[in-house]
Order: structure tokens, then C-alpha cells, then sequence
């Protein structure tokens, strides 16, 4: 079953754990789920970007009595979301910093009745200038945020830039940018909060991270621990997007409940989905490059800029993320990464898939063809010149000590991708052809886990138990959302035990039932989670055999005999593990200097491109990923995660613009925010290599984000090979291909005869 | 409820069921909260996404853009039509073995549009699966998978011919 001679589990196609249920309509995702007496909830929004609140109306024309009406004044504890800082309101508080801010909740046990109550409400405002993009941020002359709008910046430095100038063969400057993006998950964001005196407040929503939602709840509502609990509901889809914004909403819906007494569920329709909650940070980035003769990279020097919106939220982190990722798979021995996140009137920017990475990936891949293109050389020889190799060190001096392949991985990609072959024929037929083709490709790496000392800071917790039915029982607050947790855990549990599959389920993901195994984010599920369940697992069995007379090897019987034995001795048969970070890893917080990251994901990435010079549209005809994941768990769930990141990683180049217009999402509707359809993906071919890393569950590295990073700049490296036009900013739609390919037409002479 | 609105009949999946609702109430609502069928999903409420995908009278139908009284007489069938008997439909089957399912949301719908296809196209190229398959969107798979999961169950419908594609 196994595609490894040595695991049963680990590395089979089972089938997803709660497929079924999925696949019959009775998965319960929130807005399924009806509580006795339950009451609607909506909101009353900011419509204007920045400004004081001068007064809050309520139509006399509608009986208020009925409603439950919150706002600041009502929050019983500290009225600010907490994440990384707490600059966030939960409701805004006599000021308001971006459109669609959350101003007013009211609540009803009609739905209809309720959406006409919000639109019963006005707010006045006292007007404030607003700033909308990172220029007018940095020049700080209208001040939105802090003292200086300025949300987080990192200075990394190795080696000496500024003395490779002189002696460089060529320097070559770029300025690339990438625009914001929209998670799409196609279940908008919901909660169902129920609040008592006595029990405090439960929440039940769509959600990412439950940990984080329980911080804010205990802050906004004051409550010691015992009084908090949240339930994640089955959760379609989320991308990031459900990292930090559903903590805001628990606590909207559990303060509604709070005010009527009744269960509230809050489920936001598309157009406010789309309109109030967080989406991927624009970007800025310049590179200047000095390379010798011979194409090999002197020094690196990069100022990078995001766009963070009105709150601090998650820009520090992607930020980080960002910086770590800005000067690609490439050896170099003088980097400088300046970067800064500013602070806007824009809705928050916040976690998206690859969280800054694919902004940072987009700038270094595309410059990369650039400066191919202004020294001569070709694109995959220069990568290959400049790639990193075992023993190298990166950007923060992290010595590269796991095997580093990316020769390999490329010579893969070229291969598959006929690469060498199309370049040629597309040189020669582009010269009379109406549709250009082109074939570009990138090269990179993604991080596993949180950067730096966030592993150890988060100080993960999780395990396994087993019930009396028998059932083993994976205890971990990491969630499922689509890429496959409950499936690939419980494979690893019932690997490392020695039980079937079928005995294995997952503890509800509850936090009066879970423990804090950190958040569902950062590709670090399978590598770290999921290592911990093999420790705990293999800690189980040493237990069993120590205490409970388990046989070794064991059958599953003797497993589950020597599970009820223990349990008669000691009450209750669970064990738990606590992260342990691998050996030697050593991260400088302030110089950001060391392992940034226990372990890279690596990935070449071709995409083969038509551009049609009559209609200006770009398809994508073939898309082809190679990548060294470390050990793969499950070959289907694992590919369907590569497919999908690139089918977004399409979008993002492609297809999806985020139109604002004075600060408010104006194309907020599925029919003009457009993402790829089945008719627009390309074939999408997808290679492992494997090479098991010691530190993560059965060999794993992370996989979720590392697909969103590469076909941005590959798709526009082969517009580029295709047009003979280089295009620095994303989304490059048909009408931005048509002014720049347009305006570079020869100008024919009118004909006079 | 309101016991003021004509009943409104209609067939789903195989059962006569009469709801008193508004007329203009969204089928997709009345599934879901009339009927206790919530296997169908409401993803966009424009008819873009196709979460709310059912069968309608032998069409397959956005549930959100149909006024209930449009069903009156109708015979539907939702995703929990699908299953006979506790046992998978091909095409549930196929979804499960080639993970043409991930977060679930868009699965019912996109089960139904799938189910429709192949029941006006048994035997469908890639091509065909594209553009049957164009008005469901579907965020995590990338679609590969779903395209696999479709010709995996066509192939099952016909035993007689199991390398037909």
C-alpha cells in the first residue's frame, strides 16, 4: 500500500479521513449548525477610510427593543484583538482607521429583519486625511499609524555590500511589485458564539488557529481560562485567510450573545467576506545586483516594502518572512535585505499562503531573468552558477546542512518540461505567429515552520490517547482545512503504533478538549506537529511495554489488550510531547543571523505560456513542479497541494486584481474578483524528490505554501520569453499587456500614395 | 414559517415534500433551512461559484438564483440524493480514491454538476470535463484532481470497457 517498502501507513493513498462525510453532505461546516433559540448577527461598517466618529444614529422608525445593539462601550474587557501587538480594535472606538471597520453589531432572531436594521444605522463622521499606498506612507507626512506608520522593519546584513561595487563586471537594478490577493476560500467567514453566566463564552466557528481565537476571547471578554472555549466546525478552506480574522468575529458574535442572551451565529455573504477581511500585503521590491564576469552573484542588495493596512496584525511576521526569502536559493557572500511594512487606511493585510514569501520570490525570480537578460547569459545558467549547494550558507549565515539538490530538481524540470526543446521552436515560430510562446521558470526555497526562535517560543504540546471503544484519539489544536491534517496525523499515529488506520480519529478540535499545539499556519503541521505525534506515539509504546507487559513487536491486539491494562492501573492511557527544537540551531532575534528555519522545501517550477497578440489574454498551457518536500506522507494529498498552489500561484499572476477605490474593495463580488476555472488551468505535472528530514514527523518538511511561491515569476519569466517584454508587476492582466506590447508597436507610416 | 403561503410541491431526491414560504425565497434556502438539506452550499449568492449546485427537472441549476416557486412540481436532487443505501455513488467513490475533495465546500455542488455531465456525456474527454465542470469553482484543488476523480468514475460506470479511456 505503502510507496515505502519500510512504513505501512505513511506514504499510502488512504482515503481522507473525513472525506466521506464530505463527500455524502453531511460534513457540519458553521452555517449547517442551528443552537436552540439562536439569533442572527450583523454588521454596521466604516464607509469611509480614516475619521473620528461624531455620532451614531439608530432610525426611530424601528423598534430597537428587539435587538441586541453592541458597540465599544459594551465590551466587558480590553477592547482590542490580540495577536502580535493589541493596536487592533475589536469595535472601533471613536475613530475609525479603514473602510469596512466594524463599528456597530446588532442582532436579531430574524435574519431578514436584522440585515434591514444595519442598513437603519448612521454614522457620522469627522473626516481624516487617509494614505493608501507605501509611498505615501514613507513619507510620512500624514501620520495613520504609530509616529511614523512605519509597522515593522528588518535590517539583514552578511559580508560587505557596499565594497562589491567597485570591482563588479555588471551591476543591474530592478523594481518589481506584487498587488494584494484575495483567499477566495469558498466558505465565507462564520461563528456561532453562545455566552452564559455561568459557563462564560463558546465559540464555534470557521477557523484556523482555535488558540488564538481563545486569546482574544479571554482578553475582549475578561474571562479566566475555564470560562473560554473554542470549537473549529468543519472549514472550507481558508489559505491563511482564516488565521487572525476569525478571532474579530468570535468576539462580535460572542458579545451579540452576550447582550440577548441567545446563541448568535454571525456568517459573513461574499461582499462582506471579500469587502472586510484580510488579504495577501501588496509589495515593493528593489533589487541591485553586482555579479563578476562570469555571472556569479557579488552582492545582493534589496529594499523591500509592503503594504501592512491599518493595524499591525500579522505585517511583522510576514514581513520576517519576507526578508528571509528576498535573495532566493542563491550563494552569495554580500547581502543586504532592508525591509519596512507601512501602514496604510487599507483593510488590514494579513496571513496568506507562503505569507510574504511568493511577494519576495516574484522580485528575486523575476530580477534573476532580468539580469540574465542584461549580461548575456542564459537564465538557467545563471541559476546554476549561483545556486546553493551543501555547506553554503544563506541570506542569515544558516549553513545549508541538509542536502541541498536543486541541480537535481532543475535538470528534472527542464527534462520533463521538454525546456531546452520549446525555447527553440518558440524562438523560431513567435517570428510569424500571432500567439507568442514563451517557457520561463523559478527556482526557490520555502521555509518550514515559524522563523526563527518561534518554535520554541510557541512550545507546541500534543499526543495521542486512547479511548475505551478502543479508539486512538490524535490530541493536537491543529486543524483541518482542505490540505489533509486529520489524514496525515493519523497516518503518522498509527504508524508509529503499530495499529490500522481505521483505528485512528482525531480528538475534536476543541480547546477544552486539545492542547496547544500551536497554529495551523507556516507549513509546520506535518513537520513539526506531526513529529511530535511520532514522538508521543513512539513514547506510548515504550510506556505500554514498560508498565502494561506490551510485547515487542506487538500486534494490534496485544496493543489495544496492553492499553486496557494500563488504563486499570493508571486511570487513563495519553501521552504527550513538548517541541524540542533540533540540535545546534542558533537564530539572533536582533541581528537576524542564524537558522532562520530547521528546513527548506526546495522547488523548480516551468511554466510554459501562449500570448495572444490580437486579444492580449495569456494562457498558461503547461505547468510543470519538481520539488523535495522531504519524505511524502501521502502521494495524492500531497500533489493535490502542490495543483492547488499553483492554480492560485495562477491567479496571483494572472487573474486577480483587487480593485480599491477610495479605500473600499470595489470589485468585492465573485463575478469581477476572478480566479481560475476549470477551463483555465493548464495540465499541471508534479515530481517529487525525497529526501527524509530527521527532525520532522516520519521524514516530512513542510509542503502548504511552498507551491504558491514559484508560478507568479515563472509565468511572467515566459511572457517574458514569449513577448520579448519584461513585465515587473503582478497581476499582469490582458489590458496592462496591451498598453505596454501597444505602445511598443512600430509606429507604421501612414500610406500615401 | 408562515402557514399564510401556498404550498409549494416539489420532488427531492425521490420524496414529495410541500413547503410554505414566500415564493421568491431562494431554492438554496429552502434546502437548507425548510428541508434540513444542508449538504448545499452557498458560496457566492450570484450564481459564479456553483456551490449551490442541484439538479433541477434534468438541469443543473445555481440553487441561489431560483425562486422556490420555479420548483413547484420539480423534481430535484441534491448531493444527499447521490448515495444509494449507504452506498457511494461512482463519482463519491472516485472523489474519495483521487482526493478530488479537499476542504469539502465546493464538493456537493461540484458532484452535482459533475453527476449531470455524465449523465448527458458518459464517456468524457478532458475537454468536455473542463467545460462541464467550468461554472463549480474550486479553490484548493487546482481542478486535477477532480478532471481524475470524473474519468475514474466514467471508466467505473462502464465495467464492459474498464481501459475504454
Amino acid at each position: 500500500m505503502s510507496t515505502n517498502p519500510t512504513t505501512r501507513i505513511v506514504g499510502a493513498a488512504v482515503p481522507r479521513k473525513e472525506g466521506v462525510d464530505k463527500l455524502l453532505g453531511r460534513a457540519r461546516y458553521v452555517d449547517d449548525i442551528e443552537r436552540e433559540g439562536m439569533w442572527y448577527g450583523a454588521t454596521v461598517r466604516s464607509t469611509i477610510p480614516r475619521g473620528r466618529i461624531r455620532s451614531i444614529a439608530f432610525d426611530p422608525n424601528i423598534d430597537w427593543s428587539e435587538f441586541a445593539v453592541v458597540t465599544a462601550a459594551d465590551v466587558p474587557g480590553k477592547n482590542r484583538i490580540q495577536l502580535i501587538l493589541d493596536d487592533q480594535p475589536c469595535l472601533a472606538d471613536g475613530q475609525v482607521n479603514h473602510c469596512d471597520e466594524a463599528i456597530v453589531l446588532v442582532a436579531h432572531p430574524s435574519k431578514t429583519r436584522v440585515r434591514d436594521a444595519v442598513s437603519a444605522v448612521t454614522v457620522e463622521y469627522d473626516p481624516l486625511p487617509p494614505v493608501f499606498s507605501i509611498e505615501e506612507s514613507e513619507q510620512q507626512e500624514t501620520i495613520v499609524w504609530g509616529e511614523d506608520n512605519l509597522l515593522k522593519s528588518f535590517l539583514l546584513e552578511k559580508g560587505d555590500v557596499d565594497s562589491a561595487w567597485a570591482t563588479a563586471a555588471h551591476i543591474v537594478e530592478g523594481e518589481y511589485r506584487t498587488g494584494a490577493q484575495e483567499h477566495l476560500y469558498i466558505e465565507n467567514n462564520g461563528m456561532i458564539a453562545e455566552w452564559s453566566a455561568d459557563r462564560g463564552i463558546t465559540v464555534w466557528g470557521s477557523l484556523q488557529c482555535p488558540y488564538y481565537v481563545y486569546k482574544s476571547l479571554l482578553s475582549v471578554f475578561a474571562l479566566p481560562e475555564e470560562k473560554v472555549r473554542v470549537v473549529q466546525t468543519e472549514t472550507g478552506g481558508a489559505f491563511g485567510g482564516k488565521e487572525d480574522y476569525p478571532s474579530t468575529l468570535a468576539c462580535h458574535a460572542g458579545l451579540l450573545s452576550m447582550k440577548c442572551g441567545h446563541p448568535v451565529k454571525m456568517v459573513y455573504d461574499r461582499m462582506e467576506d471579500l469587502a472586510a477581511t484580510t488579504k495577501r500585503h501588496p509589495s515593493r521590491v528593489r533589487h541591485r545586483t553586482a555579479l563578476d564576469s562570469n555571472g556569479r552573484l557579488l552582492a545582493i542588495d534589496i529594499d523591500l516594502a509592503t503594504d501592512g493596512g491599518a493595524y499591525a496584525t500579522l505585517s511583522s511576521t510576514v514581513l520576517s518572512r519576507a526578508t528571509l526569502h528576498a535573495s532566493g536559493p542563491y550563494s552569495c557572500a554580500n547581502i543586504r535585505i532592508r525591509s519596512r511594512s507601512w501602514a496604510t487606511n487599507s483593510v488590514p493585510y494579513g496571513a496568506f499562503r507562503g505569507f510574504g514569501a511568493p511577494q519576495a520570490i516574484f522580485a528575486v525570480e523575476r530580477h534573476m531573468d532580468e539580469i540574465a537578460a542584461a549580461i548575456g547569459f542564459d537564465p538557467i545558467e545563471l541559476r546554476r552558477r549561483n545556486f546553493l549547494h551543501d555547506g553554503d550558507t544563506n541570506a542569515t549565515e544558516q549553513v545549508m546542512r541538509e542536502p541541498v539538490i536543486l541541480d537535481r530538481l532543475l535538470d528534472r524540470a527542464l527534462s520533463e518540461s521538454d525546456y531546452h526543446a520549446k525555447r527553440a521552436r518558440y524562438a523560431r515560430d513567435n517570428a510569424v505567429s500571432p500567439v507568442k510562446r514563451g517557457i520561463g521558470i523559478s527556482a526557490y526555497y520555502h521555509g518550514s515552520g515559524f522563523t526563527g526562535s518561534g518554535e520554541r517560543i510557541l512550545n507546541s504540546l500534543a499526543g495521542v490517547d486512547v479511548t475505551p471503544e478502543p479508539r486512538v484519539r490524535v490530541l493536537v489544536s491543529n486543524t483541518e482545512f482542505g490540505q489533509g491534517t486529520n489524514t496525515v496525523l493519523t497516518q503518522i499515529a498509527s504508524e508509529a503504533l503499530g495499529v490500522s488506520y481505521d483505528d485512528l480519529t482525531m480528538a475534536p478540535p476543541d480547546t477544552g478538549a486539545v492542547p496547544n499545539s500551536g497554529p495551523t499556519v507556516a507549513s509546520r503541521t506535518v513537520m513539526v506537529v506531526g513529529r511530535l505525534i511520532e514522538r508521543a506515539s513512539s513514547q506510548l509504546i515504550a510506556m505500554l511495554r514498560e508498565h502494561a507487559g506490551l510485547p515487542a513487536p506487538h500486534t494490534r491486539e496485544e496493543f489495544f489488550a496492553a492499553c486496557e491494562r494500563y488504563r486499570a492501573a493508571h486511570g487513563k492511557v495519553e501521552s504527550l510531547c513538548r517541541y524540542e527544537a533540533p540540535p545546534g540551531i542558533f537564530w539572533d532575534d536582533q541581528k537576524y543571523r542564524g537558522e532562520a528555519y530547521p528546513a527548506y522545501a526546495w522547488a523548480i517550477h516551468v511554466a510554459q505560456v501562449a500570448v495572444d497578440s490580437v486579444t492580449y489574454s495569456t494562457e498558461v498551457e503547461g505547468f510543470w513542479a519538481v520539488q523535495e518536500i522531504g519524505r511524502v506522507l501521502h502521494p495524492v494529498l500531497a500533489a493535490g497541494q502542490i495543483e492547488g498552489g499553483i492554480a492560485q500561484g495562477i491567479g496571483y499572476a494572472l487573474y486577480e486584481k483587487v480593485v480599491s477605490e477610495n479605500g473600499h474593495m470595489a470589485n468585492n463580488q465573485m463575478t469581477n474578483y476572478i480566479m481560475p476555472t476549470a477551463e483555465d488551468v493548464p495540465p499541471i505535472h508534479v515530481f517529487f524528490e525525497e529526501i527524509p528530514f530527521r527532525h520532522g514527523g516520519y521524514g516530512a518538511k513542510g509542503i502548504g505554501e511552498l507551491p504558491h511561491d514559484g508560478p507568479a515569476p515563472a509565468i511572467v519569466n515566459a511572457i517574458r520569453d514569449a513577448t520579448g517584454v519584461s513585465f515587473n508587476s503582478i497581476p499582469l492582466l490582458p489590458e496592462d499587456l496591451f498598453v505596454r506590447l501597444c505602445a511598443l508597436l512600430p509606429v507604421e507610416e501612414p500610406a500615401i500614395q | 414559517m408562515n402557514a399564510s403561503w401556498p404550498a409549494i410541491r416539489f420532488t427531492v431526491n425521490g420524496e414529495l415534500r410541500a413547503v410554505s414560504v414566500p415564493p421568491m425565497k431562494r431554492l438554496l434556502d429552502v434546502l437548507r433551512e425548510d428541508l434540513h438539506l444542508t449538504g448545499t452550499k452557498e458560496g457566492c449568492g450570484e450564481g459564479e461559484c456553483g456551490s449551490c449546485s442541484v439538479r433541477m427537472n434534468g438541469d443543473l441549476v445555481n440553487s441561489c438564483l431560483v425562486p422556490v416557486l420555479q420548483a413547484e412540481g420539480a423534481i430535484v436532487q441534491t448531493v444527499e440524493g447521490l448515495a444509494t443505501k449507504g452506498v457511494l455513488h461512482p463519482l463519491q467513490e472516485a472523489f474519495l480514491n483521487c482526493g478530488g475533495a479537499q476542504c469539502g465546500i465546493c464538493t456537493p455542488g461540484m458532484l452535482m454538476a459533475a453527476a449531470q455531465l455524465l449523465e448527458q456525456t458518459p464517456h468524457p474527454t478532458l475537454a468536455e470535463i473542463r467545460e462541464g465542470l467550468a461554472g463549480n469553482l474550486c479553490r484548493c484543488t487546482g481542478f486535477m484532481r477532480i478532471f481524475e476523480s470524473v474519468l475514474a468514475a466514467a471508466t467505473q460506470a462502464e465495467p464492459e470497457q474498464p481501459h475504454a479511456r
